[in-house]
């Protein structure tokens, strides 16, 4: 790797840090700078960077993502109710869990390509799902979903004489609490950090085996060379990307329910990924904000909040648009996510990257498009 | 014995719509080679074609209902009954096999707007963009749908001549315990007939042979200078209409709801998986093979030796057949892979 | 990294920062109720409104119920600002409220999906809390969903009034200081239902549960059984099935060989209405065992999921918080104002998160604060009539409301689709009242009212 190439590394890891971090300023204006939401959509956003680093670079379509996300969950909240809140711990613990699933689950789901590997994944998934829902409920408390009691053991927090708290059980990270805020830079500097992780495994020779992979894997095997262990690797990552995704979801807020691993779930994985671009960097997170951005903003509409944000328009007006608009939001909020999807998709192929990358294409008429354009999305 | 026999009755009753609701998802593989994710939509608006079929024979007369004061109740007697009396009962009675008759020119629609509209766009793309295109637009119907009918399940009732239970048993000199549901005995007949009729379809005429030509090697079918295109929008109305009819026939025995599809759009995908793509025996096969074990799996006697094994049964069945047989049961070489 | 987090802590900043553009585009008005700091309680209001965050189903199966509770919330809002007709607000006693909204602050609210997913609930809780700044959530239309959220708001530091849910933990093992439960529970469904049983059927019977497989299932299962036991019936198997099975044709046909007469369906909302039709297409209602008619029986029933089976409900007995065609006059005023406002009659889920608001805001006009601690204090112990259940106990040590249950029968002559259902019998709510430490409630504490923090 050339210099050039590293500093325009350095300089796209430094702008999209700072673009995370600053996410709870540049994101108040449109309703969605409070921790909760900044936090999904950081911790969705490793989820799907993870995803993308199997189905990006290698084209295998996995289904069943949403389990390593679910046992990730769980570990966390186990790792808390056993050793204590400490959420180091709990995030090591998750990963490893996670990524032993994953080779294991890889392992087999691996022999088949193409859809049979696809409904191999999905199969896995929602087997882990029906029984943590039923059968599996003295560890996963079911539908109720697993939760830190004052009565667990919580080993190291009773050896450090924290176990008795007044209050509720708060996760934390050497005496900071990671809800609110923390919480978010906590999952943000996680997110940053595994980004520049996968742009740095998309750019290696490993990464460059598994596109060389995905363009035609018949011909690799033809040479002679066994892909199988690399695609058993990017599997692995990935689930462990799944796993701190799960892991964080359950630090920042300390439940763990059985529908994370529901088909759905590991449907709206495979949709953040398309919608952002396959295979791009950036559009992975760009895609996960999004359709986050829908589930908890735009179903919050009601006609009175409606009636309140078009308020500055004259009153026939308001009601008119009230009108038009609110079959689109409150209950109606999938509908627009489902339009959404189509519209996205027939006129960008490559999802929203893609419409980036056609604006910038606007803006700088006389470059040449193609390598500046890669470079300043990551 | 009775139990199993029931079981294997049940087995066979799940397994037809299983076959017949993956018959027209594996069709529209096959043949297009597209991965259509509002499959279980298509299934939906068949549904509620049996649904507003209903609501149209019975449009009432309302008379207001005076001993309710706060709101309005109203007394409803349908205009069939008004003008015809008994006949009129007759019709409403069978609306939902009449309703085929309605299901099968608006789902040909459908399903050729479909593909003019939007899925000929898709042939070139890729799987992804096909997941997600025809997922949006799944979400879109289901919507539409909600918000003319409501989320709740409608009910639809069988004829009342079928609503009861066959005596199986006293036929053949069982126990009086082996009856089952006449409804669900036609269901079986009815899903056996539609597969039977779309085989003979692809197998005996000059089309479903051109088809058949073209889901093997579509260039050079379009080197022969046979239109493939016009054809694929027919082989993809023709998907929609068994997916709708699978959908009508569904209704009494499953009421439906708008998100009636999506409970079946997962089912559907590993039923013609397993067949194996582009296979429709295959998926026929597939689909009694996974209703009869299920069936089986959720015996009480088998759910005492593994807890929990009705929950999974269908996925593992899935995986093991996956992995014994690398293309599903019948699966063709290069599709999907 | 501390640095930065403290330049963000402060949400008025980023308010600040945020306004310019706000202002410049008129866009998106829901950040502009900001929550106060200087109090020594979470979001407690300092301006002329107070905001209340409405938690229900929009999508997803129990979209409908979610919709007649967010009528109800509407409705329970125009009454405390003084709008409408007043509804209960005329025969609730004791009463405190005005009519000028909560203790004189007008009251808005903010609504959100819950999609009958504890993730997606507890992420739009989340939202009313740190966003929209509401100072009590109410809502959800399943147990596991309430629990979920009911743990949230302890933790966050601010009231819950559960909506729909029946599972007895809510109010047993998962009961939560911060937490409130106007609805019945499974105990009581099979407190109130068994004695109609008895009369209706006999002593000699032999019953077959099938349940849904997780924890709403599994406790209405067991208080049923313990309750039918207890008349003499005895219990052939307990069955348990997959959520959202479908097709329950292959639980249904081991009923038929098993020597039961009773059918008991320990089913919600689409699985009871998928597996009532189906069962009585087996014809097992057509049945005669052991020289009797075989029966059916729904403990947990709501008008909107009677609709969805039909007349397949005919002749089945099953339980309800409440029915509009209640003749006492809190119902009567509720069904008055709600039928005049949307045409239709209310169900029992827009009952009782109507009273829910009204208790809620009642609390805190008698608590002289919105403090959560003060709240709970008001609403612990609070006797009340006039609101549809008769005389009603709000139960200091589960925070469980006792009154009087419904037993209710589908009806074979329905005229219209709103009186599917009739009402056999008001069980008083002695029948159905049991101690705190009942086993089936154990293992939970309240815990201390949590304030949340500044």
């Amino acid at each position: 790797m050339s210099k050039k190439d590293l500093s325009v590394e350095y300089s796209t890891i430094l702008i999209f840090a700072l673009a995370i971090l600053t996410m709870p300023i540049w994101l108040s204006p449109i309703g969605a700078g409070y921790p909760d939401l900044l936090q999904k959509f950081v911790i969705y956003g490793i989820f799907a960077v993870g995803f993308n680093i199997l189905f990006g670079l290698t084209g295998y379509l996995s289904f069943g993502h949403a389990a390593f996300l679910g046992i990730g969950s769980y570990a966390t909240v186990w790792s808390f109710k056993l050793l204590g809140m400490n959420v180091i711990p709990a995030v090591i613990f998750s990963i490893i869990l996670a990524g032993s699933f994953a080779a294991l689950i890889g392992y087999i789901t691996l022999r088949r390509s193409g859809i049979y590997f696809s409904i191999l994944t999905l199969a896995f998934a929602q087997m882990c799902y029906n029984l943590a829902y039923s059968v599996l409920t003295p560890i996963t408390n079911g539908e109720t979903g697993l939760r830190v009691l004052k009565t667990d053991p919580r080993i190291f927090d009773h050896l450090f004489g924290r176990g008795q708290v007044d209050g509720p059980l708060l996760t934390d990270l050497f005496g900071i609490h990671m809800t609110g805020y923390p919480g978010f830079y906590f999952c943000a500097i996680l997110l940053i950090i595994t980004y520049y992780i996968a742009m740095r495994i998309k750019r290696s020779p490993f990464g460059m085996m598994l596109k060389a992979i995905k363009s035609n894997q018949t011909r690799m095997n033809y040479t002679g060379f066994n892909t199988r262990p690399y695609l058993q690797t990017a599997f692995i990552i990935s689930g462990m990307y799944a796993g701190l995704a799960g892991s964080l979801l359950a630090i920042t807020d300390p439940l763990a329910g059985a529908e994370r691993m529901q088909w759905t779930a590991s449907g709206e994985v495979v949709l953040m990924t398309i919608l952002g671009g396959v295979g791009t960097s950036l559009g992975p997170v760009l895609g996960a904000g999004l359709i986050k951005y829908f589930e908890n903003i735009f179903s919050s509409y009601n006609d009175n909040t409606l009636h309140a944000a078009l308020s500055f328009m004259p009153d026939w007006l308001n009601d008119v648009l009230t009108i038009i608009i609110s079959p689109f939001v409150g209950s109606g909020w999938h509908l627009t996510l489902g339009a959404l999807f189509m519209i996205i998709i027939i006129f960008l192929p490559g999802g929203i990257m893609e419409g980036m990358g056609r604006i910038i294409q606007i803006f700088k008429p006389n470059k040449p498009g193609g390598s500046t354009k890669t470079a300043s999305q990551g | 014995m009775d139990a199993i026999l029931l079981q294997v009755l049940n087995g066979l009753d799940k397994g037809g719509a299983y076959a017949l609701i993956a018959l027209g998802l594996t069709l529209i593989f096959g043949t297009l080679g597209i991965v259509n994710f509002a499959h279980g939509a298509l299934f939906m608006i068949g549904a509620f074609c049996a649904v507003s079929f209903n609501k149209l024979l019975t449009f009432s007369i309302k008379v207001k209902d005076e001993s309710i004061t706060f709101f309005d109740a109203y007394k409803e007697v349908p205009y069939l009954e008004v003008w015809w009396g008994d006949t009129g009962k007759a019709i409403i009675d069978y609306s939902v096999p009449l309703s085929i008759l309605i299901a099968i020119p608006v789902m040909l629609l459908v399903g050729i707007i479909m593909e003019r509209g939007l899925i000929r766009h898709f042939y070139k793309r890729t799987h992804a963009d096909q997941i997600l295109v025809t997922f949006g637009l799944a979400i879109v119907l289901q919507e539409i749908i909600k918000h003319f009918f409501g989320a709740n399940p409608i009910p639809q009732s069988a004829p009342e001549i079928v609503a009861g239970s066959a005596a199986i048993g006293t036929w053949l000199g069982l126990s009086d315990n082996l009856v089952y549901p006449w409804w669900r005995l036609i269901y079986l007949g009815f899903s056996l007939s539609v597969i039977a009729a779309v085989f003979a379809f692809l197998q005996l005429t000059t089309f479903g042979m051109v088809v058949r030509a073209g889901m093997h090697d579509r260039e050079t079918v379009g080197l022969l200078g046979i239109n493939i295109e016009r054809r694929f929008t027919i082989v993809f109305g023709l998907a929609a209409v068994v997916s709708g009819l699978a959908g009508v026939m569904y209704t009494p025995i499953l009421p439906p709801d708008y998100h009636i599809g999506m409970e079946f759009l997962v089912l559907s995908f590993v039923v013609v998986v397993v067949g194996g793509m582009g296979s429709l025996g295959g998926a026929v096969s597939a689909g009694f093979l996974l209703g009869i074990l299920q069936s089986f799996a959720s015996m009480n006697e088998i759910k005492s030796l593994i807890p929990g094994i009705d929950q999974i049964i269908i996925y593992l069945v899935a995986v093991v057949i996956l992995l014994v047989r690398p293309r599903g049961l019948m699966g063709r070489k290069g599709v999907m892979e | 990294m501390t640095d930065i987090i403290k330049k963000h802590v402060d949400r008025r900043g980023v308010i600040k920062g945020g306004m310019a553009s706000i202002l410049a585009t008129g866009i998106m008005p829901s950040i502009l109720t900001s929550p106060a700091y200087a109090a020594d309680y979470l979001n407690a209001p300092t301006g002329k409104t107070v905001t209340l965050g409405f938690n229900v189903p929009q999508s997803g199966a129990y979209a409908d119920e979610g919709a007649d509770e967010l009528r109800g919330y509407q409705l329970a809002v125009e009454h405390l600002n003084g709008g409408g007709d007043g509804g209960m607000l005329n025969t609730m006693t004791p009463k405190s409220l005005k009519g000028n909204g909560i203790l004189g602050r007008k009251v808005e609210f903010v609504t959100g999906d819950t999609q009958t997913k504890s993730d997606a609930a507890r992420a739009s809780a989340k939202r009313m809390i740190e966003k929209d700044g509401a100072i009590m959530i109410t809502g959800g239309s399943s147990s596991g969903v309430a629990i979920a959220t009911q743990s949230l708001c302890q933790e966050a530091g601010v009231i819950f009034m559960a909506g729909l849910t029946h599972s007895n933990d809510t109010t047993g093992k998962d009961k939560r200081a911060n937490g409130f439960r106007h609805f019945f529970n499974a105990y009581m469904s099979g407190a109130a239902l068994a004695p109609v049983l008895e009369k209706a059927y006999g002593k000699e019977r032999k019953a077959y549960h099938l349940t849904a497989d997780y924890t709403w299932g599994w406790t209405q299962e067991a208080s049923i059984a313990q309750a039918t036991e207890a008349i003499g019936w005895k219990t052939v198997k307990k069955v348990r099935t997959p959520l959202g099975a479908g097709d329950f044709s292959q639980y249904i046909t081991p009923v038929l060989n098993s020597g039961a007469d009773v059918l008991v369906l320990n089913h919600y909302g689409k699985d009871m209405v998928n597996s009532l039709t189906q069962a009585v297409q087996f014809g097992l209602r057509d049945k005669q065992v052991n020289g009797k008619d075989f029966v059916i029986v729904v403990p947990l029933y709501s008008r909107l999921m009677a609709q969805g089976a039909g007349k397949n409900v005919e002749g089945i007995f099953g339980s309800t918080n409440w029915h509009w065609s209640l003749k006492d006059a809190g119902s009567q005023a509720f069904v008055k104002s709600f039928g005049q406002k949307y045409g239709f009659p209310p169900s029992q889920a827009a009952h009782t998160v109507y009273c829910q608001t009204l208790l809620y805001a009642d609390a805190c006009e008698r608590a002289g604060t919105h403090n959560p601690c003060g709240v709970a204090e008001a609403l612990e112990g609070f006797k009340f009539s006039g609101m549809g259940n008769g005389d009603t106990l709000y139960r200091a040590a589960d925070h469980q409301c006792f009154k009087d249950v419904l037993v209710v029968e589908g009806n074979d002559k329905s005229t219209s689709k709103f009186d599917l259902l009739k009402v056999v019998q008001v069980v008083p709510a002695k029948q159905v009242t049991y101690a705190p430490d009942n086993p089936m409630f154990k293992g939970g504490e309240l815990g201390k009212c949590n304030p949340g923090k500044a």
